[in-house]
């Protein structure tokens, strides 16, 4: 994955994912439909205003709360480059890294940057606000097979001899 | 000249001796009722529309929560909100999930030769009791509200003498829908439809609830069964006295005379999408048409009596897997006195869904929504395109027991094809 | 050098003579659980993977659960293909009108102690109750077990609690498990396994614990387990003996021991709108609220029931108090232990076993300004209407409490 730089979207601590997909919406045929939905009970303009590239930054606990596959996917269906947080909640990680959706852990980013900010990420590596650098970790190997593939959907198609 | 029972309603109403077809009175109205699908647009009227709003008396006025109860979205827990706002502010009696208008109207305040509006057009049941009840818009309502009084046209009677007693396993339901066929949707309209003769008297107050409920389905103003002893027994047995226990004059005129040997009456289903689309289960059954919903309820057919057939028809037996069968009481007080009848037992061990008391399924909106080119058979009052759900979808209108034996089978027949 | 109960269960299931947290191991699956919501998602990605069949059709469980009764015309569809899904596949295990997933799956024998179960929803964490290791994933995954029958998960850290001594009255197991987040956190537990002991769960009947697994995963946890005992052998249908390697070793090696005294514990309610925002009753006694919801999986059980029917017996509530059972067997048994007469006669709305107000489709949405009382697991801003519904989570116990009189108040 290739260096990026994209506009900051602070959100807080706890972001759940009734937050970013109301159950409303979850009947809805597809993402596509959904994802105008995004963060509404918190922030009903974000989804509109989100553009592509751009970068989320929150909190501890991030996508806390149920097994919806479509909160990564919505997430993923902005186009967001990636989401940067002091900590992920269990489900959420996996159904990101099966979805491909780059999640980042850093607990220093926070105190420092501000909505609207460019940031600059270097996955596996680091962070870059302002001129300064922030290292971040790189995931463990069976995830990372999983995203090398592209994602598990993929992973299995392989396996499966689909492709 | 003699008058009918409905017009002598309307004269006690006017406080006028005579009345005659086509004449126009002002009217006091013993009591009003409004439920959640519009009362909210009442209260808009009332607080922004008028000068100096005021209701005239708040002791007549009766609310009720019934069509999305409990609420299923925003929108609608708004209109609740601001509905139980506006009667505790004027101390209006208000009635939340405890049962559908129309039963609880019934059960708590409808006598005999009242003059009652109800923004709801199966308001019509109350001539179960010998009342004149009549389905109003929200500005009419809102009109009566304030002023206590209303104007009214007089409608010409249609009067249908019913002989004799209903079959083994044919219902009142099939005898309104029979009558609703041969004279059409609009064969009433405007009118009242007065029922009497031994066949109505035979008929027990449930049984003419549903006659009542659907007449408005054939257009009608009001349906009215001469009153008798049931209706006194029945009004004692609810804390309240029978006074005006009127009943149509022998030289009384009417717009046409209409006769029904009642044992002669057969189990109904009405097809899509028109309430006098009528044909006959026999006719019907050999199709097996396949359904994806039954349901057993609403203000025409949820009381005890359709609960026990429904329970009577699935016991011992189960719910057709792939059939949602939803059973909705009609008020509390049915569904507390099925309870200690074992009947919610019973259907809740045959596999049908037991929803609290409300509109449910005849509703539409809220419970038992059905999908593209899914099939429902229903004891609701409507079956027009798109009532219960997508447009595709289709409603066929039959009785409990019917909509009970097609919900074991998954396919339209009747409770001796089990 | 022990083990954990989650170590012995994931060590047994794969093989293994040693096993430690942080360890990636591949699982064999004993059954799954999709419900409603995502059967759509789940055959979608299962064919785009290539699967033709399922790698056991007596291992899937289908529930519909979410969206029982309809409220809206696409609901239906997630029905349809459902049953073209079982159809198709050959499914035996389908509840289509039963009640709650997570009530069904235990109650019906589907996860019994010792088995590792995954279900397309957090609050899979519940089968812990009976000792099964059992966790939410997403549709993706699920699709994936689907097809091949394994999992791949890391081994836990475990924190254990260990809760001592008899709880004072009108203080039940969801007061511990609010007072539990509310000191871990929403994400103390994260990535780990909780097990609780000690004399007060022992004493406790498996639905109570089956509300402290429920909840576990507003706490982040993996997964939350209880040592099978007689309770769980009766209900589960299972032996004492199939069961007695089910228990965590003394010298285990715990991340942390967390101890309580029951005798601590007091009404708590997790006030708007996080989960671990715990407070006493008391401290937010006579807060004017429009509505009580006795239900879900976390508090929809008999004994709920039981409790609200003592409290509201021959009295009147002076709000809106929905009662959603979580199961048809529970409504049944609630008819015939006579609860559901007495809590009708209240003034109650009973409503259809399923998820009901808790998904946040129907059965009771709130709007502006309004406050709920509510014994489910999520008090999230927006799941029962608009952002400006104030949630509070509470016993059923403060939950019938509060309708007596429309406001909060502490059980008595």
């Amino acid at each position: 994955m290739n260096q990026f730089t994209g506009k900051v979207w602070v959100l807080g601590d706890d972001i759940d994912t009734d937050i970013i997909i109301p159950t409303d919406y979850l009947a809805l045929p597809t993402v596509e439909d959904m994802k105008q939905y995004g963060f509404s009970p918190l922030r009903p303009d974000l989804a509109s205003r989100i553009q592509e590239g751009d970068i989320i930054v929150a909190g501890k606990n991030f996508g806390c709360g149920s097994s919806r596959e479509q909160a990564p996917e919505i997430i993923k269906a902005l186009k967001v480059g990636c989401v940067i947080a002091k900590s992920y909640a269990r489900i959420f990680f996996r159904n990101s890294i099966n979805n491909g959706l780059l999640l980042i852990e850093n607990s220093e980013i926070q105190d420092v940057v501000k909505e609207g900010d460019m940031l600059t990420v270097n996955p596996g590596e680091y962070l870059e606000l302002n001129g300064k650098k922030y290292s971040i970790s790189t995931l463990p190997d069976n995830l990372m097979d999983i995203i090398n593939a592209g994602g598990l959907v993929k992973a299995m198609q392989k396996r499966n001899g689909v492709i | 000249m003699g008058m009918t029972i409905g017009e002598k309603i309307i004269a006690r109403a006017a406080g006028v001796d005579v009345v005659k077809p086509n004449d126009i009175h002002t009217v006091t109205l013993d009591r009003m009722m409004s439920n959640d699908g519009t009362t909210h647009l009442t209260v808009d009227m009332y607080n922004n529309k008028l000068k100096h709003p005021r209701i005239a008396d708040n002791k007549k006025v009766v609310f009720i929560m019934d069509h999305n109860v409990p609420a299923e979205n925003p929108k609608t827990a708004e209109a609740h909100k601001k509905m139980r706002n506006f009667a505790r502010e004027h101390d209006i009696a208000l009635y939340e999930g405890q049962g559908i208008c129309h039963q609880i109207m019934m059960e708590d305040y409808v006598c005999p030769g009242e003059l009652i509006f109800g923004a709801d057009s199966h308001t019509t049941t109350y001539g179960a009791l010998g009342a004149f009840g009549t389905g109003v818009g929200c500005t009419d309502f809102l009109y009566a509200m304030t002023t206590g009084t209303s104007w009214v046209m007089v409608p010409e009677t249609l009067r249908f003498n019913l002989h004799g007693k209903l079959p083994e396993g044919v219902y009142a339901r099939d005898l309104i829908l029979t009558i609703i066929g041969d004279i059409g949707a609009n064969g009433a309209n405007y009118k009242i439809m007065e029922f009497a003769g031994d066949g109505a008297h035979n008929l027990t107050i449930d049984e003419r609830i549903v006659l009542c409920n659907l007449t408005v389905e054939a257009g009608a103003k009001a349906g009215i069964v001469e009153p008798d002893e049931k209706v006194v027994e029945y009004c004692e047995s609810h804390g309240r006295q029978a006074v005006h226990m009127f009943k149509s004059d022998e030289d009384a005129s009417f717009a046409k005379v209409y006769e029904y040997d009642l044992s002669k009456i057969k189990p109904v289903v009405v097809r899509p999408d028109f309430v006098d689309n009528f044909d006959t289960l026999e006719a019907v059954r050999k199709e097996k048409i396949k359904i994806d919903e039954a349901f057993v309820g609403s203000c025409n057919n949820g009381r005890i009596e359709d609960l026990r057939i429904a329970a009577e028809v699935v016991k011992g037996r189960q719910v057709h897997p792939n059939v949602r069968f939803l059973i909705a009481p009609a008020s509390q007080a049915v569904y507390i006195q099925a309870l200690e009848e074992g009947i919610i037992t019973t259907l809740m061990k045959a596999g049908a869904m037991v929803m609290n008391t409300n509109c449910s399924v005849c509703w539409g909106s809220c419970q038992g929504v059905i999908g593209k080119n899914e099939v429902l058979i229903s004891t609701g009052t409507r079956n027009f395109k798109g009532r219960a759900g997508d447009p595709s979808s289709k409603v066929y209108m039959a009785n409990a027991a019917t909509c009970a034996a097609s919900a074991v089978k998954g396919y339209i027949c009747g409770p001796e094809d089990l | 050098m022990g083990y954990t109960l989650i170590e012995k269960i994931i060590k047994k299931n794969a093989g293994l003579e040693d096993i430690a947290p942080g360890q990636i191991v591949t699982v064999n699956v004993d059954r799954v659980m999709i419900h409603d919501i995502f059967i759509p998602f789940v055959a979608d990605k299962f064919q785009e993977m290539g699967f033709k069949k399922l790698w056991d059709p007596d291992k899937v469980v289908l529930i519909y659960d979410h969206l029982v009764p309809t409220s809206a015309v696409e609901d239906v569809r997630h029905f349809q293909i459902g049953d073209a899904f079982v159809e198709k596949y050959g499914l035996t295990h389908v509840h289509r009108r039963d009640g709650i997933c997570h009530q069904l799956m235990t109650e019906a024998g589907y996860a019994k102690p010792g088995d590792i179960v995954f279900g397309t929803d957090s609050h899979t964490t519940t089968y812990g109750c009976v000792g099964c290791f059992s966790s939410g994933i997403g549709y993706t995954e699920m699709a994936s077990i689907l097809g091949t029958g394994e999992m791949w998960v890391r081994v836990p850290e475990t924190i254990k609690i260990v809760i001592n001594g008899k709880l004072p009255a009108n203080v039940t197991s969801k007061d511990i498990i609010l007072r539990i987040i509310g000191d871990l956190r929403a994400d103390g537990a994260t990535y780990k396994a909780l097990e609780i002991t000690g004399s007060t769960v022992d004493e406790m009947s498996v639905a109570s614990r089956m509300t402290i697994s429920n909840m576990a995963v507003e706490a982040g946890a993996k997964c939350c387990l209880f040592r099978p005992d007689e309770k769980t052998c009766r209900y589960s249908e299972v032996s004492l003996e199939e069961t007695a390697w089910l228990y965590g070793d003394d010298d285990a090696d715990y991340e942390r021991i967390i101890n309580y005294k029951a005798e601590g514990f007091v009404p708590v309610c997790a006030c708007p709108s996080q989960v671990d925002n715990i407070h006493p009753v008391s401290d937010v006694e006579g807060t004017r609220i429009d509505q009580v919801f006795i239900g879900s999986c976390t508090n929809g059980r008999l004994e709920d029931l039981a409790v609200a029917a003592r409290i509201l017996e021959g009295k009147k509530v002076a709000c809106k108090c929905i009662i959603t059972p979580a199961s048809r067997k529970i409504y049944i048994e609630a008819i015939e232990a006579g609860y559901m007469d007495i809590l009708a006669k209240a003034g109650c709305i009973i409503t259809q076993p399923g998820c009901g107000l808790c998904c946040g489709r129907a059965g009771g949405i709130l709007t502006d300004g309004e406050k709920v009382v509510a014994t489910n697991n999520r008090n999230f801003l927006g799941r029962m209407g608009t952002s400006k519904v104030g949630i509070y989570l509470a016993s059923p116990a403060t939950a019938a409490t509060s309708a007596l009189t429309a406001t909060i108040s502490v059980p008595k």
